[in-house]
């Protein structure tokens, strides 16, 4: 008899268990079998803005799956082929990159990557970029003159900049930058770099707390991408009224643009449609809905400008680095060497 | 019941004897709820093995690599002076207080009480949050001993209060009457038989503040869990990231070690059923005033400070679009998540209580006690290992709700443990064989008796599973669901953007999800029996 307890108490509990993630299951929107399947590490806003247009003119249902860069990538690694996604997007290239080598994108149309400047997709062809964000250097207007901005990305390493400068390492952001640095400088530039950079810099988690942060005057200067300074500007200027941005330009590592890629899954059930969607996101009509979006980073096909009041992309004077040559791994031993991670 | 037994005959031998020390692994096998019990061990075994495992296959030279390295001592030195910092300020602020409550005339006691264990409602994340959205000067180390210290010491306070409130005055009053003075009586003859309960609170606040992640974050200030989380965030699950969450285990294990050798073997135990007769309080005179302005400055502080940031967001929030469907959303997946959590986490308790009260002997209390182990880890080094296992042993469970649920049961099992464990005790066995020799079936037996005794043990335990849950911020942000988002979740990807605003509604939901807990466990540590 105390068995029979224990299993019907565990019989109604387990139950319980089964019945009530379905149950909460039941409030998170339903499952469209034809739908297709996007894992989404861009902003989530502004993809489901794209989306919502493509399914309006295409028909075509699509479901978002939102989470961060790596988080996906690795998550789609360990699907495998069982992975339900039939669209990758994310916020930079390194983590296209991880999931590329995995063997898992089907090669794009040509029709879709001729959309797209070279500069701006492997050349093997999986994927494509579909926005672009640029770095820069935010700084207190109270607390820098214009006159004092360094020249480089890279002078920030040097003493006269200690105590000074602000960044978010542990994010993908910044990373990406990291990554720019490493594919133009090589990797003993690099090292001292970072080591500068660990002495002088004051660490902050993620790019909005940074740019607070600099327009606060807690720190003079934050190094992010160009979008958020503009996103608050055009939201309240709340937190970057008091700031300004610096544009390296001059082909200098500080002035690194840092790609959003798109790729097909090619074990995904819909890739017809997946494919057709990915066209849609680099087409003038996607870039578009980019362009007049919230979001302010780069249109990346040149018959659709961002415009607004953002320099445009031609303007900025980006180094030559190929999206295929930022290496992730070697990105994040040596911000573990330097102290960062 | 015996190991072999297939039917329920209530003549078996033996299963008269409440408590009585029977062998449940005698004959031809394991009983099931061995069976039951070795499996829940194992599970909540998992985070602690995958690290052991982890290192060896690690290899010597790449431990030691990742191990002596500039940023691991940065990163201890950190952690340790916090660590030093906010348990000895929460032991000092806790004991005050309980003092100033209990053994002084202060009056409005019951009031005060309330006011001083408050703070423990609203999450260390969210207080942080009130904080920092006011005043970026709080992100240094100073302010993050601040702020944590505010968060938790109603841990050691409440503790402290319900020992002071029962302890008899005998033993204070014959060192007075040998001479010593009030004060010299209080330290001799009354601090140390609260010391079990200051230490019971103050490795309760260590353990916090090892294993606190939001707070932190907001504050800046790097230590072993924001680390951890850093290097998942960008490496994923590496090496790196598991020798910095061996060292932050080794850390805890440590706290645990001490507390145990400083408690010692000494007993304060006195014979006699009621609580013994209370102290005469101390009468504050002069000194009113400033004992009131140190707990009104407190209480602004630690409660004040937190819900003026929320009120000011919350007006200045609603002026943009309250998202109700977000909230809406956000708010049913957590209470189903707690609902789900709570529903596994009690019945992962059932066979550990089982053997527990039903088959006393080493081999039950050595797996109670390993359950008990996991409430030493912080949830990312549960949430880490659950990742870095389900992705290389069972791909297939990665990113699923199953797991996500596991880790909270981790976490939390000790709480519906104590629970379950306490009514099973209250359910001795002879009733239902009373029941059963009056001819009652097995399932209205069950229905009639057995149920009515240990549900509310299982209601209590599962309550204060399902209320941690609803708070819990680090192991759902690693382990939910893609797409799926908690009241935690949403407030923390607003408030690390800086929207202040758009976090505020979340923040006040997982304060008002808190309440219940905090009411329950000030009822219960009430400075109730007082002389006055």
């Amino acid at each position: 008899m105390p068995r029979s307890l224990l299993t019907r108490l565990a019989l109604g509990l387990g139950a319980a268990v089964i019945a009530l993630p379905a149950l909460a299951a039941c409030g998170g929107g339903g499952d469209d079998k034809d739908a297709v399947v996007v894992y989404n590490a861009q902003h989530e806003e502004l993809i489901d803005a794209v989306a919502k247009a493509f399914t309006k003119e295409t028909g075509i249902e699509v479901e978002l799956r939102n989470g961060s860069d790596l988080e996906l990538a690795n998550t789609l690694v360990a699907e495998g082929d069982r992975s339900p996604a039939d669209v990758f997007l994310t916020e930079n290239s390194p983590a296209m990159a991880l999931v590329d080598n995995a063997g898992l994108f089907k090669t794009l149309d040509a029709a879709t990557l001729g959309r797209i400047p070279a500069q701006f997709r492997p050349t093997n062809g999986h994927w494509t970029g579909f926005a672009g964000r640029e770095t820069v250097l935010v700084y207190n207007k109270d607390q820098v003159k214009p006159a004092d901005l360094p020249a480089s990305l890279m002078d920030l390493a040097d003493p006269e900049w200690k105590g000074k400068v602000s960044f978010s390492p542990t994010g993908a952001d910044f990373q990406a930058i990291v990554a720019g640095v490493l594919a133009l400088k090589g990797e003993a530039a690099t090292e001292d770099w970072l080591a500068g950079l660990k002495a002088n810099g004051t660490v902050y988690d993620g790019n909005n707390v940074v740019l607070k942060s600099v327009n606060a005057g807690d720190v003079a200067t934050g190094i992010i991408y160009h979008y958020y300074w503009y996103r608050d500007q055009e939201e309240s200027g709340e937190n970057s009224d008091d700031s300004a941005l610096h544009y390296f330009g001059n082909q200098d590592p500080g002035a690194f643009l840092s790609t959003s890629g798109a790729g097909v899954l090619a074990g995904g059930d819909h890739t017809a449609n997946a494919e057709k969607f990915v066209d849609y996101l680099t087409s003038e009509a996607g870039q578009q809905i980019i362009a007049d979006s919230y979001a302010l980073e780069y249109t990346l096909n040149p018959a659709v400008p961002l415009g607004r009041d953002v320099p445009p992309l031609a303007s900025l004077q980006v180094p030559p680095v190929g999206v295929s040559d930022l290496d992730s791994q070697k990105v994040i031993d040596m911000m573990q060497d330097a102290g960062f991670l | 019941m015996t190991a072999t037994s297939t039917g329920t005959a209530p003549t078996e031998p033996g299963s008269a004897g409440t408590g009585s020390v029977r062998n449940g692994s005698t004959g031809t096998g394991l009983s099931p709820a061995y069976v039951a019990g070795i499996v829940v061990v194992g599970l909540t075994l998992i985070p602690l093995g995958y690290i052991v495992v982890a290192m060896i296959t690690m290899g010597p030279a790449e431990l030691v690599e990742l191990l002596w390295r500039p940023r691991v001592g940065e990163l201890m030195v950190n952690t340790l002076k916090l660590l030093v910092a906010t348990v000895a300020v929460t032991t000092v602020i806790g004991v005050a207080c309980a003092v100033a409550v209990v053994r002084t005339d202060l009056g409005a006691r019951g009031w005060w009480h309330a006011v001083l264990a408050a703070p423990l409602a609203v999450p260390a994340f969210v207080n942080s949050y009130g904080w920092v959205s006011l005043t970026s000067s709080v992100q240094s180390y100073s302010g993050a001993v601040l702020v944590v210290s505010l968060s938790y010491y109603p841990l050691v306070y409440l503790p402290v209060v319900a020992v002071l409130s029962s302890l008899d005055a005998a033993p204070e009053e014959v060192a007075r009457s040998l001479g010593r003075s009030r004060l010299r009586a209080f330290l001799g003859a009354g601090l140390p038989r609260l010391m079990p309960a200051v230490l019971g609170g103050a490795l309760l606040v260590g353990l916090h503040v090892l294993a606190e992640f939001g707070a932190l974050q907001l504050l800046a200030f790097p230590t072993f869990t924001t680390a951890i989380y850093g290097q998942y965030r960008s490496a994923f699950s590496s090496d790196a990231g598991t020798v910095l969450a061996a060292v932050l285990v080794a850390l805890c294990v440590m706290l645990l070690f001490i507390e145990l050798v400083l408690r010692g073997r000494r007993r304060y135990d006195r014979v006699g059923s009621s609580a013994g007769r209370p102290v005469e309080p101390v009468t504050l005179g002069r000194w009113r005033p400033l004992v009131l302005l140190a707990l009104v400055g407190l209480a602004a502080l630690a409660l004040g400070v937190p819900l003026y940031s929320l009120g000011h967001w919350l007006a200045v929030g609603s002026s943009t679009a309250f998202p109700v469907g977000e909230l809406t959303s956000a708010l049913f997946s957590t209470l189903g998540l707690a609902a789900a959590g709570a529903a596994l986490t009690v019945l992962m308790s059932l066979p550990l209580a089982w053997l527990a009260v039903r088959r006393r002997g080493p081999a039950s209390t050595a797996l109670e006690r390993a359950a008990y182990l996991a409430n030493a880890l912080p949830g990312i080094v549960v949430a880490l290992a659950l990742i870095t296992v389900s992705i290389r042993v069972v791909p297939s469970l990665y990113q699923t709700l199953p797991v996500l649920l596991l880790a909270y049961a981790i976490l939390f099992l000790p709480r519906a443990l104590v629970s379950v464990r306490s009514s099973l005790e209250h359910a001795p066995p002879v009733l239902e064989d009373v029941s059963r020799s009056l001819g009652t079936s097995a399932w209205a037996t069950l229905r009639r008796v057995t149920l009515p005794l240990v549900a509310p043990g299982i209601g209590a335990g599962a309550a204060l599973v399902f209320i941690a849950i609803s708070t819990e911020l680090t192991a759902t942000l690693l382990l939910s669901p893609i797409g799926t988002t908690t009241l935690a979740t949403e407030f923390w990807s607003n408030s690390a953007s800086v929207r202040y605003g758009a976090a505020a509604p979340y923040a006040l939901l997982l304060i008002l999800a808190a309440v219940p807990a905090t009411v329950m466990l000030s009822v219960q540590a009430r400075p109730g029996r007082v002389r006055s």
